[in-house]
């Protein structure tokens, strides 16, 4: 199996992401990461979906998904030609002795520091999922007390937009 | 000729009042001359209630079956002097199945109404029902107030959420504005595309806003393109395969039922000499009768079917779905075909089985430019000779002909029950099955020669189906004999509709096929669980609770019983005569008879019982 990141354009009207989401568990599918937001476009959102699946079994849940009437149009986003991107907000034990060992880690992944406690850090850092998997092992050494995590967002490389391209639904 | 009821009567009163009437307001009166669907109104100020009613009206909608309850309640006001007729059903489920039977047999929309909470959740399962069979039907229900939502108000159930996966698509409206562009959609996308089943959600709060009513709308379904017209060039490698192929077969779907191609499919056929066989779906799309019609595929199909599909070399199948019941194990299904697989919904297209040339699009569309692309093949000296496998098709038939015994015990036969009936009502009429036994009989047993005489619960499987979409189907085609062949299983869990039928002048006519047995459940329980008969016995037989004949007078029908082969033929005629009120009969057949052919559940095709111990002989060689 695959990793498979879909860009799924739909109306931007309430419950859409339940019918879009339902549809994957439905189906027997698990979504790995989920983001949800506005486009250019106030009538539009963009779901940013990654699903790990065979290519066969993808087909059908993207052909489901074409049918659900608010879905205008579904993309598979190719990693050799797009830019994707997590962020994720940590939050980690620093205290007088471990602070520089930490902020040195923290320019060293091009992270920022949001928050300063007298014995902890909260780290902003956006990057794709492996860049943040490697900033969060390096940090595991110093005490995560929390973090969260958004879903990935992926975007086209190139001047082409998704918005203006052909259609991809068939019915 | 139907007997005038007081409630038709009624009706008929209500609207020759309103319409004399000069006081009546002046948009009811507007509704009732406008020319539905055609004339543009202008802007008029009415309630939301009066704005859904307006809406159906426009629509072309001429009956609609239902319960009023608290939160629809304010629609029933305009309903009361509406075009639209009303059919006040007994329970919500009957109203769901009358739509669906409506809908099947004249190709309209069918449409049901219930109210918030349980009169909501009561269509769940003919919801279900049209969602697995791609019946259109709009199912219209009460909310709780827009301010209630959410904070588990009395009878409020989350219907829209509860439907999600089984409609083609739902809506929970917002306000009044809305509800003609929504009704309008609901129609166009219950009846466009793939049929399907679409739920219309109205908080009671938007049905009394005040609002206005304009006609036509403009739909607003930016995300909906169906696609009608196939690929030429996937027609043109279909054609090609179908002129090469030496053991074709067409596996005919409901989708070609729907689409209105029997006329098409009928030349395509005749133009190719192919081999047709019709799922459970589409039995009438194609002549029974035909010579080139090897009958049902699937798990009670025919020898020839079953072994036609199993053997063949290319396999076109049209507005068909490659069920679990007509591939049987599908590992193992058609080894050795090609497949052409023509759909409108592309999810379907290579969902089960692998398919070599896809073809989205509506099957007439798909059938006529394979017609024509087929000729181009022909007069370029293109066709195969399928004598070889029409001989081996017609020596399978031969062998192997849909039959079956005498019941040993002297009781009467189920299966010369549902065959007279079939051989006494002729193939004009409308038959309609619950879901078992008498189901496959039913669809063994009498021969359908035209489109839309078949109606069955085939995806979802819905006991109970059948006496209400016998009335939906006798509302639509008032003119048509429709019979419901039903199980004494199936009868009890619906009846309670032949009141409606009885009071509204539907006069149906209903063949138990009483064996006293949950009679499928049994005969899987003779086969595959030691005949050990757990829970299936009803006591219909032993006890006589209930007396069907009993019950149906009850409900205002009339009763007729049959309990030997004798008496069959004049039972059925004497039914036949009856035209002013729903008739039951109740047969009173052996409980030991089974339906064969049989391939079993998870099995493969090639493992198809030709009766009880008796595996068709079918030498590999002969192939």
């Amino acid at each position: 199996m695959t990793m498979h990141t879909l860009s799924v354009l739909v109306e931007n009207k309430p419950g859409v992401l339940a019918r879009v989401s339902g549809l994957f568990s439905r189906r027997g599918f698990n979504i790995d990461s989920l983001a949800v937001g506005e486009t250019e476009n106030p009538d539009v959102s963009r779901i940013t979906i990654v699903v790990n699946a065979d290519s066969s079994p993808l087909e059908q849940v993207t052909k489901q998904l074409n049918k659900l009437v608010n879905v205008l149009k579904i993309v598979e986003l190719d990693p050799q030609v797009s830019v994707a991107r997590e962020l994720l907000l940590v939050k980690v034990r620093a205290d007088r002795s471990a602070r520089s060992q930490v902020l040195e880690t923290v320019n060293l992944f091009r992270a920022r520091v949001v928050d300063v406690a007298p014995d902890t850090l909260t780290i902003e850092a956006t990057g794709t999922p492996d860049k943040l998997d490697a900033l969060l092992r390096d940090l595991e050494s110093f005490g995560i007390k929390e973090m969260v995590q958004s879903g990935l967002v992926a975007i086209g490389r190139g001047s082409r937009s998704i918005t203006a391209g052909p259609a991809l639904r068939a019915a | 000729m139907t007997r005038p009821t007081p409630e038709t009567l009624a009706h008929t009163a209500r609207r020759a009042r309103a319409a004399a009437d000069p006081t009546l307001d002046v948009d009811q009166a507007a509704a009732r001359t406008a020319t539905p669907a055609v004339r543009p109104t202008t802007a008029a100020q009415v309630s939301g209630a009066s704005s859904l009613v307006r809406s159906l009206e426009a629509l072309d909608v001429d009956v609609v079956f239902g319960i009023p309850g608290g939160a629809i309640l304010p629609a029933y006001d305009p309903l009361y002097d509406s075009t639209v007729r009303h059919i006040l059903v007994r329970h919500e489920q009957g109203a769901g199945h009358a739509a669906t039977g409506y809908a099947q047999a004249t190709g309209k929309v069918g449409v049901c109404i219930a109210t918030s909470g349980p009169g909501a959740t009561n269509l769940v399962t003919p919801i279900a029902d049209a969602y697995m069979d791609s019946v259109a039907m709009v199912a219209i229900t009460g909310q709780v107030a827009r301010p209630s939502i959410g904070t588990d108000a009395f009878q409020e159930a989350d219907i829209q959420g509860i439907t999600l996966p089984i409609t083609k698509h739902n809506f929970l409206v917002q306000n009044a504005e809305e509800i003609p562009r929504v009704l309008a959609e609901a129609f166009h996308l219950a009846s466009s595309g793939r049929p399907g089943p679409v739920l219309v959600d109205i908080p009671k709060d938007v049905l009394q806003a005040q609002t206005t009513f304009t006609w036509p709308p403009t739909l607003d379904l930016p995300g909906y393109r169906p696609t009608l017209h196939p690929h030429g060039k996937q027609i043109r490698e279909a054609a090609r395969l179908m002129a090469i192929a030496r053991r074709p077969v067409l596996y005919v779907g409901g989708g070609v039922l729907k689409a209105g191609a029997t006329e098409g499919l009928l030349r395509l056929a005749e133009q190719t000499g192919i081999p047709v066989v019709t799922t459970l779906m589409a039995l009438g799309a194609f002549p029974d009768s035909h010579q080139q019609h090897l009958g049902m595929p699937g798990m009670h199909g025919t020898v020839a079917a079953v072994y036609g599909l199993q053997k063949a070399d290319l396999i076109v199948a049209l507005g068909a779905r490659f069920d679990d019941r007509v591939t049987g194990k599908l590992d193992s299904f058609a080894p050795d075909a090609a497949v052409v697989h023509a759909d409108i919904d592309p999810a379907e297209i290579g969902k089960n089985r692998h398919v070599d040339v896809p073809i989205v699009g509506d099957a007439k569309h798909v059938i006529d430019e394979l017609i024509a692309a087929v000729t181009v093949e022909r007069s370029a000296g293109h066709t195969a000779d399928l004598g070889d496998w029409w001989t081996q098709l017609d020596d399978l038939r031969n062998r192997y002909p849909l039959g079956y015994d005498e019941p040993a015990d002297g009781t009467l036969s189920p299966q010369y029950v549902i065959k007279r009936l079939g051989e006494i009502v002729g193939s004009d009429a409308i038959f309609v099955a619950g879901v078992g036994q008498h189901q496959m009989w039913a669809s063994q047993f009498i021969s359908y020669e035209k489109p839309n005489t078949w109606l069955n619960s085939g995806g979802l499987g819905t006991m109970g189906y059948a006496v209400p979409a016998a009335m939906g189907a006798k509302v639509g085609k008032p003119d048509t004999v429709v019979w419901a062949v039903d199980g004494d299983g199936c009868f009890q869990m619906t009846n309670q509709e032949l009141a409606t039928c009885a009071l509204e002048g539907i006069p149906v006519k209903i063949a138990v096929i009483n064996n006293g047995n949950l009679g499928m459940v049994r005969q899987w329980q003779t086969l595959f669980y030691n005949e050990r008969y757990s829970n299936t016995e009803l006591g219909t037989h032993k006890h006589r609770i209930p007396d069907f004949v009993k019950l149906a007078e009850a409900l205002g029908c009339v009763g007729l019983r049959c309990e030997n082969a004798a008496d069959v033929d004049k039972t059925i005629a004497a039914a036949m005569e009856i035209n002013d009120a729903p008739v039951v009969i109740d047969f009173v057949v052996g409980k030991d008879a089974m339906v064969w052919p049989m391939v079993a559940a998870g099995t493969s095709n090639d493992e198809i019982m030709f009766a009880r111990g008796v595996r068709p002989v079918f030498d590999e060689d002969d192939i």
